[in-house]
């Protein structure tokens, strides 16, 4: 799962900004002061276009530049899709960037294995205030065989129920506790002619984010993980069979909008269902709350939008506590590049990532940086309800599990997104899902 | 007479014999940049299909273990019916659509002209802009249904299998109309009007003259045109990845998607170079085929005896 953009309307401005900015940084990297003295090498940075992401990174760059003429970066940006197919063939093709930005797991295996990325390991260890003031749960996804190899920044993004309050007023009902409370509400629901859940299914990776809540409530972080280690049959686990086989029962109960197979979340329709009140809840991540206070009007405003935690599943041993979600971002150091430019990249990591300045930043958009420690910061804002449950749901959940697309290797998530796409159309049964998944174990 | 036609032909003949022969250096800029960037990379990838690869580790000898995975994978042959299913229907509804707005088009009327305009619109615009275009029409619930309050167009438009692959065979016709439109204009218009006014003459109506003389007269034609649909079928991926990306649940998965999507999002090169081979050779023989079928005798006129 990856980062949305903010709105059609913002990705339009900035693609038009995006070609500019990266001209005036490549100009300030050649004319500026660094470029007279000593003819530093500018080190090299990918990152990802849309709000609020993009000005974040460029004026942290700003910042780092004019305080080490010795060491510049140079930034390019990529609209998010673009830039996934670009950083492959750029590694591949040994091309790549001196900062590689990506989301850990599966994908920064790959690198790793590819000896593409440097491992960070040592010198997180000679530096521990790097490390230390991070989410110690960020890490997991950047580690591979006892070592680091990316530096967790930007914010958590966990995966949050959201709910229309107005319209659950309306129809006099409160948020679900437990799997049968869902089931009685999208009987409610659907009798007053509103859609129980919003879900953009042609994105297939939001129908995952079900899945992903229900293998963990109903068997616990444990089925994953085998899955994971690439423990035979592991899909066919009972817990696993059992998530599977309740999300057709709800499927089939009218649980989620119809027609949501036509419906994707890269145009943001999804969030426009829940707040226009076609749709009472919508499952998504908590990026989505900064969208919807962006395009929804006074919908956020107004105090309409609600959340929860995803509700129990009959006698499941799952902690109601754990989360999903992306832990964070990654950036990695690419193997290929200079001496020179990896400590310039390096001491881009220590002295310009996630400063307090950045810090600030994040939060006034609306996310949590993956920051310890901002208790107070965060209490002080507009969106202090939203943010301190999204700050204590990261930080207190004995698990965080990783979005499975990212945790898998690209092969086994391209595989898990289209038998997604075939349970939810109902094409496919449950045991037909698991024989299929348990093929791609170990890949 | 007889002897002045041939001996001109004979002139001519040694004419151009000597020009091929002191130009032939002329074909070769254009025979290095087929063979760079057609030859080339089809050797790497035919060379790719026997490797394993995830585009950024080592390459791997993998020996046929990819031609035997392809052909033994239930997707393949569904992604090779698919492709087969959109090339024959979509040549159904374009072919007749077009030939009958080429001919009309073709007439010198001022409105035609105007009408055969606005017909090629939709060639102005990328497939991709088109894909997005259609996905926003047909939106269930912020779409054409909504803005027009027309519940019938609110059906599950790319939710539903069959639904989806009819709006992709819909959306390439849209799209693909204009262009072979055009190509039979051009073919109408180079008919001779004599043929048309003996027809006249003879009794013959504005329906038997375009059965018996205007559309075998586009014989050719509509071989280039069909060329043109059926191999072009072949590669369809850009409007449908846009659209549907494959889905719902690989009702719209065709061959050329079905290679992207194993070559780039699974990081399995090899066999998607496996698909491409397939793609390849299915097109060559296919455009073959056609060629074929228009009738070996290639200098046979259509104007004998005008």
């Amino acid at each position: 799962m990856e980062r949305k953009l903010a709105s059609r309307r913002s990705f339009l401005s900035l693609a038009v900004v995006a070609p500019l900015a990266a001209w005036g940084l490549s100009a300030c990297g050649t004319a500026g002061p660094g470029g007279g003295s000593g003819g530093a090498v500018a080190a090299s940075i990918w990152s990802l276009t849309g709000a609020p992401g993009e000005v974040i990174r460029k004026n942290s760059i700003d910042v780092f530049n004019k305080a080490n003429p010795d060491n510049q970066i140079k930034l390019t940006l990529f609209q998010n899709d673009a830039f996934k197919t670009k950083i492959k063939t750029a590694i591949g093709a040994g091309e790549a960037p001196t900062m590689i930005y990506g989301w850990g797991g599966g994908g920064l295996k790959t690198y790793a294995k590819a000896n593409q990325v440097i491992d960070l390991t040592s010198w997180l260890a000679e530096n521990p205030k790097v490390k230390d003031r991070l989410f110690p749960s960020s890490f997991g996804a950047a580690t591979i065989d006892g070592k680091i190899y990316a530096l967790p920044n930007e914010t958590v993004a966990p995966i949050i129920f959201f709910y229309n309050k107005e319209v659950f007023a309306k129809a006099n009902v409160q948020p679900p506790k437990t799997w049968d409370d869902l089931l009685t509400l999208a009987k409610t629901f659907n009798g007053m002619g509103i859609a129980p859940i919003s879900l953009g299914g042609q994105s297939r990776w939001t129908s995952m984010m079900w899945l992903e809540y229900m293998f963990d409530r109903i068997g616990g972080p444990q089925v994953f993980n085998d899955i994971f280690a690439g423990k035979a049959n592991a899909w066919s686990n009972p817990a696993a069979i059992e998530a599977l086989t309740k999300i057709q029962e709800l499927i089939s109960a009218n649980g989620f909008i119809k027609g949501f197979s036509s419906i994707t979340a890269d145009s943001n329709a999804d969030q426009a269902l829940l707040y226009t009140g076609k749709a009472a809840m919508m499952l998504h991540g908590a990026w989505t709350y900064g969208s919807m206070k962006n395009d929804g009007g006074d919908f956020v405003k107004k105090g309409n939008l609600g959340w929860f935690n995803f509700p129990t599943i009959g006698s499941g041993t799952g902690d109601p506590k754990n989360s999903i979600g992306n832990p964070g971002q990654y950036m990695s150091i690419s193997a290929k590049a200079t001496k020179a430019e990896q400590d310039t990249a390096k001491k881009y990591f220590a002295t310009g990532m996630l400063t307090p300045a950045e810090v600030t930043a994040w939060i006034q958009s609306g996310a949590v940086p993956i920051v310890t420690g901002i208790d107070a910061q965060l209490a002080a804002t507009d969106d202090k309800d939203f943010l301190g449950f999204v700050y204590n749901l990261a930080k207190d959940a004995p698990n965080f599990q990783q979005s499975w697309d990212q945790a898998l290797s690209p092969t086994a998530a391209e595989a898990l997104l289209n038998n997604i796409d075939q349970l939810f159309t109902k094409s496919i049964t449950p045991q037909k899902f698991a024989s299929n998944m348990n093929a791609t174990l170990g890949q | 007479m007889t002897a002045t036609t041939s001996l001109s032909a004979l002139g001519t003949g040694a004419q151009s014999k000597g020009k091929t022969g002191s130009l032939a250096w002329l074909v070769l800029p254009a025979l290095a940049l087929f063979l760079l960037f057609a030859i080339a990379p089809l050797a790497g990838v035919l060379l790719l299909s026997f490797a394993n690869w995830d585009g950024i580790g080592s390459i791997s000898f993998a020996g046929a273990a990819n031609w035997l995975r392809t052909f033994a994978d239930p997707m393949m042959y569904h992604a090779l019916g698919l492709t087969f299913i959109i090339m024959a229907v979509s040549w159904l509804i374009q072919t007749p659509i077009s030939l009958l707005l080429g001919v009309f088009s073709a007439g010198s009327q001022k409105y035609r002209a105007l009408l055969a305009v606005l017909y090629f619109l939709p060639l102005l615009l990328s497939s991709a802009a088109i894909a997005i275009a259609y996905k926003s029409l047909l939106d269930p619930n912020f779409g054409l249904a909504a803005g027009l309050h027309l519940p019938i167009l609110a059906q599950d438009w790319l939710g539903q299998p069959q639904l989806a692959l009819g709006v992709v065979i819909f959306v390439v016709s849209w799209q693909f109309i204009p262009f072979h439109t055009l190509i039979y204009q051009g073919g109408v218009r180079q008919i001779p009007r004599q043929l048309y006014e003996a027809a006249e003459i003879d009794g013959a109506g504005r329906f038997k003259q375009f059965v018996y003389i205007t559309v075998p007269q586009l014989k050719y034609t509509i071989i280039t045109s069909s060329t043109l649909m059926v191999v072009g079928a072949l590669t369809y991926f850009d409007m449908i990845f846009v659209l549907t990306n494959g889905g719902p649940g690989n009702a719209t998965r065709n061959l050329a998607l079905d290679m992207y999507l194993t070559g780039f999002k699974a990081n399995q090169m090899g066999q998607a170079s496996v698909t491409a081979v397939i793609l390849v050779a299915l097109g060559l023989g296919l455009a073959l085929l056609l060629q074929r079928l228009g009738g070996k005798d290639k200098n046979g006129s259509q104007l004998e005896g005008l």
